[in-house]
């Protein structure tokens, strides 16, 4: 017979042993990277003939005085605040049409899912095309009333924004799919007793269904939130961050300098600096959004 | 006055005819039981009175306007879940002036009713906590809180207490009861339980295979059965259903049959308990299996190829095997007519 003593020393064992893999996998994806990460940005770009040094804070220094990366900052946070709040009500609006008892569902339900199921690649080059002036989608519209030829993607002005409407278009099919699983989990005597007690409409989707939808809110904002960080495919097709670094993002930053300049020190700075924006907004959303939400 | 009433309803879906032809009315302050076997059209029939689903034709009236057309809402109704429809993320108290809130109900008005309900059905401690953290029978109570607040005349209830466990069941029923007679509300009560039927009711309707078999006091249905199947379902054990055939009649005395032409079809109900053991007279059969039941004892027995089940009171020393005579009350015998099941008198001057 064991001791409880020896027990307890199994139960850890096997626990580690259980936890292993995991634990591997993120120390060696994940936690190593971001270490190596830091370490890197302390020092200067090595060359073939001069070697990279220690160089301190130098990196972050040259940071806080890069017109670049304050502009690409103030984009990246504009794009966040349109795409994801955009993004996330209008998946809700189209999971509430679709999950009502209307005809033609499922091809409505396709046509919603379809942009995102289509590579992002692929959605940039349909998107350049809308917008490319005098033969573009929208120009012809344009046209068709009367208006005047614009260079969307070409104006510092707009081409942000004409970023901002794709990636809604393509977004919102995918968290709409969260949001019509999560509807269809709720229980129809629940909306049956909501009639009878005389609230059907706004009262309550206010009341009831907006609330016991929280947890998805939650998970979809983390998600969008995230995307419109690390997501940059289509800047590459449409952009490349221009005109002027009008539409340029802090991903898209990055890459520049690891890949076109091969300042490989300074975008390892540039990385730390959007590791900690992530780590910061998803612990907001975790502590503070998460203590006002019901789970069942 | 009747409060409800129902006038020629059909309901189906797609080409299954679910309700045909219901026709009643439920009197004000009186709580009327629907009541039938499993998928015989209840729900159907409740839910059509609260505006949840339309009739393919017929009218629906409630306190002696035609609602045909009118949502849920603006039918003055409240109504009970099977599964208590609780909302999880509100606490008790919001649970319950749900609807008051969304009627704009003004908030002195709101406490007063919240108050008076909680206190009513014991619920004031409970008032701050979610719906997870209470007992079946406390979500029960909850889910008649926002019936009872709503302060309406009709109040539906879809088989409330089928969750519960039975002896829960039983103090729920009788607190229901109560309650309904002491606010004087009129209650439509889902049920496929006939001793929940027969204990709670003023007036039941038996529906099976979406027709109204018998709609009548309890006391109607359990003595005067209109049909050979209410004779069948209301009753625990239930209804002796026999086919007199040629052999049951030679083993019968004529003195415990009525006095009817047997070459028409009929069928014979006799319940259980109106059948006794004799020690001279009556029928001969054997004794199949016996059951003890406590304060009475079940017995099956065997008559040629039909069977006849009795129960006598305490406990008695006959087991398998054994051979018995059986004796009735020609009077107690319930007659139908074959064809269609339904009753016919047989003894001069009895009225149901
Ligand atoms: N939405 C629906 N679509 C198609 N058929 C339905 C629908 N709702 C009910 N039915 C059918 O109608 C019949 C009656 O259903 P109902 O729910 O009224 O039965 P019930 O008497 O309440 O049974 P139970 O005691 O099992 O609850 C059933 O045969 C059922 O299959
Ligand atoms: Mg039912």
């Amino acid at each position: 017979m064991k001791s409880t003593f020896q027990l307890r020393y199994w139960n850890h064992i096997n626990g580690w042993l259980l936890v292993l893999p995991a634990v591997f996998m993120i120390g060696l994806f994940t936690h190593y990277p971001i270490g190596a990460n830091i370490f890197h940005s302390l020092f200067s770009m090595g060359t073939v003939t001069r070697p990279e040094v220690f160089t301190g804070l130098e990196n972050y220094r040259y940071l806080m005085d890069d017109d670049i990366f304050w502009k690409v900052l103030k984009n990246n946070l504009v794009y966040s605040m349109c795409t994801v709040p955009a993004s996330i009500s209008i998946a809700l609006g189209m999971a509430l049409l679709i999950n009502r008892n209307i005809k033609g569902r499922s091809l409505v339900r396709m046509s919603f899912f379809t942009p995102t199921v289509l590579p992002m690649i692929a959605v940039a080059n349909i998107w350049l095309f809308f917008y490319t002036p005098e033969y573009g989608l929208f120009d012809q519209v344009f046209a068709f009333f009367g208006g005047d030829s614009h260079n969307w993607l070409g104006n510092p002005n707009s081409a942000l924004y004409c970023l901002i409407v794709m990636v809604i278009w393509k977004e919102a099919g995918f968290f709409m799919v969260f949001y019509l699983a999560a509807l269809q989990q709720l229980s129809p005597e629940l909306k049956e007793a909501g009639l009878v007690e005389g609230s059907g409409g706004w009262y309550y989707f206010r009341r009831v269904t907006f609330p016991l939808l929280m947890p998805t809110t939650l998970f979809v904002m983390v998600n969008a939130v995230i995307n419109s960080f690390k997501l940059v495919d289509h800047l590459i097709i449409m952009t490349k961050g221009g005109p002027d670094n009008a539409s340029s993002l802090l991903l898209y930053y990055i890459y520049e300098n690891a890949f076109s300049f091969w300042d490989t020190s300074y975008a390892a700075t540039l990385t730390v600096v959007l590791v900690f924006i992530l780590a910061i907004i998803t612990i907001i959303q975790f502590t503070v959004v998460e203590k006002r939400i019901h789970y069942r | 006055m009747s409060i409800i009433s129902l006038k020629n309803i059909y309901k189906s879906w797609g080409d299954t005819e679910v309700l045909k032809n219901i026709n009643f009315e439920c009197e004000d302050g009186e709580l009327l039981v629907l009541l039938g076997p499993s998928g015989c059209g209840k729900s159907t029939t409740l839910r059509l009175i609260a505006g949840l689903e339309i009739p393919t034709s017929g009218i629906v009236e409630i306190g002696g306007k035609d609602v045909s057309d009118l949502p849920p809402v603006k039918r003055h109704i409240s109504m009970v879940f099977q599964n208590y429809a609780l909302f999880p993320h509100l606490n008790v108290a919001e649970n319950i002036i749900f609807g008051l809130k969304a009627r704009k109900i003004p908030k002195k008005e709101q406490k007063k009713r919240l108050e008076n309900a909680a206190d009513l059905l014991g619920l004031t401690d409970f008032l701050d906590r979610k719906p997870s953290q209470l007992s079946g029978g406390q979500r029960q109570r909850v889910a008649l809180g926002r019936s009872i607040v709503a302060q309406v005349s009709v109040c539906l209830m879809d088989e409330p207490l089928s969750n519960l466990d039975a002896k829960l069941r039983q103090e729920m029923r009788q607190e229901i009861r109560s309650l309904q007679q002491r606010l004087k509300m009129t209650m439509v009560y889902v049920t496929h339980d006939q001793v929940e039927a027969m204990t709670i009711a003023d007036r039941i309707i038996l529906i099976n295979g979406g027709v109204i078999e018998q709609h009548g006091t309890p006391e109607e249905l359990y003595n005067y059965p209109a049909t050979a199947f209410t004779g069948s379902f209301i009753g625990n054990p239930p209804m002796n259903i026999l086919t007199p055939d040629t052999q049951l009649l030679q083993a019968c005395p004529s003195i415990l049959l009525p006095s009817v032409d047997f070459t028409a079809p009929y069928l014979l109900g006799i319940r259980p308990e109106d059948i006794e053991i004799s020690s001279d007279s009556g029928m001969e059969c054997l004794v199949e299996l016996t059951e003890y039941l406590g304060a009475d004892t079940l017995i099956v027995c065997k008559v040629e190829k039909h069977s006849i089940t009795l129960t006598v009171k305490g406990r008695v020393a006959v087991s398998a095997g054994d051979q018995l005579r059986i004796n009735w009350k020609v009077e107690k015998i319930h007659l139908f007519d074959a064809a269609n099941g339904q009753r016919i008198e047989h003894l001069k001057g009895a009225t149901p």
